[in-house]
């Protein structure tokens, strides 16, 4: 067993090196979380702070004491900026575990089970779905106390529909493998052949589908604090935005107070999204089958160094 | 290779039966006629009317076309699909009626081979998982080292010799002769009295079909279990089996020791099958029998005999009956209105 993962790791992480688009989400999420977590660290100011300020300090320009401007407080936006990152991605981590955990738990039961469960169970999907997620988020979060715990509940327990589906059908593939007949055969129990035989080959999708929904989770929740109801007591990129939005950046001139939290959101998604597909093709399950499988793909790509090992004798016989 | 037993044709040898199934029909309904779906109601019948008993340590092989429902008849012998109607006896046991907890415990005893060894084996699995699984779904083997005694045993009983080289490979490690003596050592790891093998040889090189072929008799020879051999290649047949039963759109059609069969095929489905078995030697080979037409679809079956719309010989009786089996030849049974 710890050979297998092993093995199979080391496999992972040289065909994901591959993938160029992927190494650079990778460390665009990974300066992302750094921020996050040193935030005490790298920023200059202190957001929580109580400062005496001035008419003349609101909105400054950049400058060498505020990098990154003031804001309609005072404040420096850089600092606000580094401390936001922590709420998104909180937000965005939390959420995505809750729509995970029950989109794979609808998708694999549904999938395997079939008849009349898959048939309840994705038509309620189907309902979810055709919901327009952003307005019961909002009636929903109005009618609630919009508290950080609240926001990840909502996020998380409405964005769960997309990954149900997908999941559902990579159960349905891998259901119809042999393996899972001569599983049956032997007389494993179907928790069994699930926990198994199906969950494992269904994870590497799960996988790439935690991080689209966390950036998912990490929009909607930078809207539900643009449209102002975002936790008051917590500043993430989307209430700075509301703040530079309704008191005045844009009439001020303020620039700074308002692309600053949008790269934030930008960054991040973008990150997401650049990792999520790179994951996507280096986790493929169907790429190694066969025990032939690896020799093919130096065949079919003669410019690797591999290739040309591998190419010589056969050059040789065909002379 | 062992000659075939001298058996007469579908009776016991002795009262040691290990399988017995009587009438066994599966059908599948695949909808009903009608916009409103009020109409007469549609099936494919995949096994229709199979009778057949195999004794203990005996081979009988099962030959027929793809589609012909032999697949179908050995996942509905392990429970897998339900029977519609008919009985089947295991180890004096009726199981046809079992529910699924009941059948976990026949399926320690009867065990299956599939076709594709490429695709029976979990991917991310080890072998030694993998041949430990039926161990720890049926809790058996009691501690770990005995359980892992076990599969190296069942290992080294499926040829794969040293056995703790295989144990920590993974499934696309080998190559498609040792994957399926992976499946036989699942398989074996349970000690079954019954193997239901289905096309255990067909997805692999040539070089390499009669080694497991070899392997299976061997396990028969020394360990008595019984094998249901499914093929579609009649060539594979003779080295192995002691009876064999032919099979046409899910109803057997002839029936008898292998010898007898082999040498006097007494149905005509069974002389076209025959007659298009690759003979080595050129000037042995003799007309091809080639059937015209496609095998007719299992859902709306000929009237009277099943085989009639391609048979060389009909005549108009076999339009209206549906001949039984009964004993023809040297020792058969044969279902032909024509064979006496």
């Amino acid at each position: 067993m710890e050979s297998t993962s092993v093995t199979s790791l080391g496999a992972f992480w040289r065909t994901f090196r591959q993938h160029p688009m992927a190494m650079i989400g990778l460390v665009m999420l990974l300066i992302a979380i750094i921020a996050a977590v040193c935030a005490p660290l790298i920023a200059p100011y202190d957001p929580k702070a109580i400062i005496r300020i001035t008419i003349d300090d609101i909105y400054t320009r950049p400058s060498p004491a505020h990098w990154l401007g003031t804001d309609d407080a005072g404040r420096d936006v850089f600092s606000n900026f580094i401390y936001g990152a922590r709420v998104s991605l909180t937000v965005g981590l939390f959420a995505s575990i809750i729509s995970i955990f029950i989109g794979g738990t609808i998708g694999i039961v549904a999938g395997f089970y079939g008849g009349r469960t898959e048939n309840i169970l994705m038509r309620f999907t189907d309902i979810m779905l055709v919901i327009p997620d952003l307005p019961l988020i909002v009636v929903i979060v109005a009618l609630t106390r919009p508290s950080l715990t609240n926001i990840i509940l909502v996020i998380g327990l409405l964005g769960w529909t997309s990954t149900a589906r997908l999941v559902r059908s990579q159960t349905l593939s891998v259901k119809a493998r042999k393996f899972v007949l001569r599983a049956q055969a032997v007389g494993a129990s179907r928790p069994y052949i699930i926990r198994r035989h199906i969950l494992p080959l269904v994870l590497p999708l799960i996988v790439v589908n935690t991080v689209l929904v966390i950036s998912l989770a990490i929009l909607n929740e930078s809207t539900l604090s643009f449209l102002g109801l975002g936790d008051p007591t917590l500043l993430s990129w989307g209430q700075m935005l509301n703040y530079a939005f309704t008191r005045g950046a844009m009439s001020a001139g303020a620039w700074w107070a308002l692309v600053t939290p949008g790269f934030g959101i930008v960054w991040v998604v973008l990150g997401c999204t650049l990792l999520g597909h790179g994951l996507e093709q280096a986790l493929n399950p169907r790429a190694e089958t066969h025990h032939l499988a690896q020799l093919h793909e130096q065949v079919a790509r003669p410019a690797s160094a591999a290739a040309r090992f591998a190419g010589e004798p056969m050059s040789l016989s065909s002379d | 290779m062992t000659m075939p037993r001298a058996i007469s044709g579908n009776e016991l040898p002795g009262k040691d039966g290990v399988l017995t199934v009587t009438n066994l029909q599966k059908r599948f309904l695949l909808g009903r006629a009608g916009i409103f779906g009020r109409g007469s109601e549609s099936y494919v019948h995949a096994v229709d009317d199979v009778s057949f008993s195999l004794g203990r340590g005996e081979v009988l092989a099962l030959v027929g076309e793809s589609g012909c429902g032999k697949s179908t008849l050995a996942l509905t012998l392990l429970g897998l699909e339900k029977p519609t109607r008919g009985s089947i006896r295991f180890e004096g046991n009726e199981i046809s009626e079992y529910s699924s907890a009941q059948m976990k415990n026949v399926r320690r005893h009867m065990q299956m081979i599939f076709q594709d060894p490429y695709e029976s084996l979990n991917p991310l699995m080890s072998i030694g998982e993998i041949v430990m699984e039926p161990l720890k779904v049926h809790k058996l083997g009691g501690s770990r080292a005995e359980q892992e005694t076990r599969v190296v045993r069942a290992l080294e009983d499926a040829g794969l010799k040293p056995a703790d080289r295989y144990l920590k490979r993974l499934p696309h490690e080998l190559s498609g002769g040792q994957r399926q003596r992976v499946v036989i050592a699942g398989a074996l790891v349970l000690e079954p009295t019954l193997l239901l093998a289905d096309e255990p040889v067909s997805m692999l090189d040539v070089s390499i079909r009669a080694e497991i072929l070899n392997l299976l008799a061997e396990l028969r020879d020394t360990r008595g279990i019984s094998i249901l051999f499914i093929t579609h290649d009649l060539g594979t047949v003779g080295a192995l089996a002691d009876r064999v039963a032919v099979m046409y759109l899910g109803r057997i059609v002839e029936i008898g020791p292998t010898m007898a069969v082999l040498t006097n095929p007494q149905h005509p489905y069974t002389k076209a099958l025959l007659s298009v078995v690759p003979v080595p030697n050129p000037r042995l080979r003799h007309k091809r029998l080639i059937l015209s037409g496609e095998t007719p679809d299992p859902i709306n079956l000929p009237t009277g005999c099943r085989f009639h719309p391609r048979c060389p010989l009909a005549v108009d009786a076999c339009r209206k009956t549906d001949p039984p089996l009964h004993p023809a030849g040297a020792g058969q049974e044969v279902a032909c209105i024509l064979v006496e």
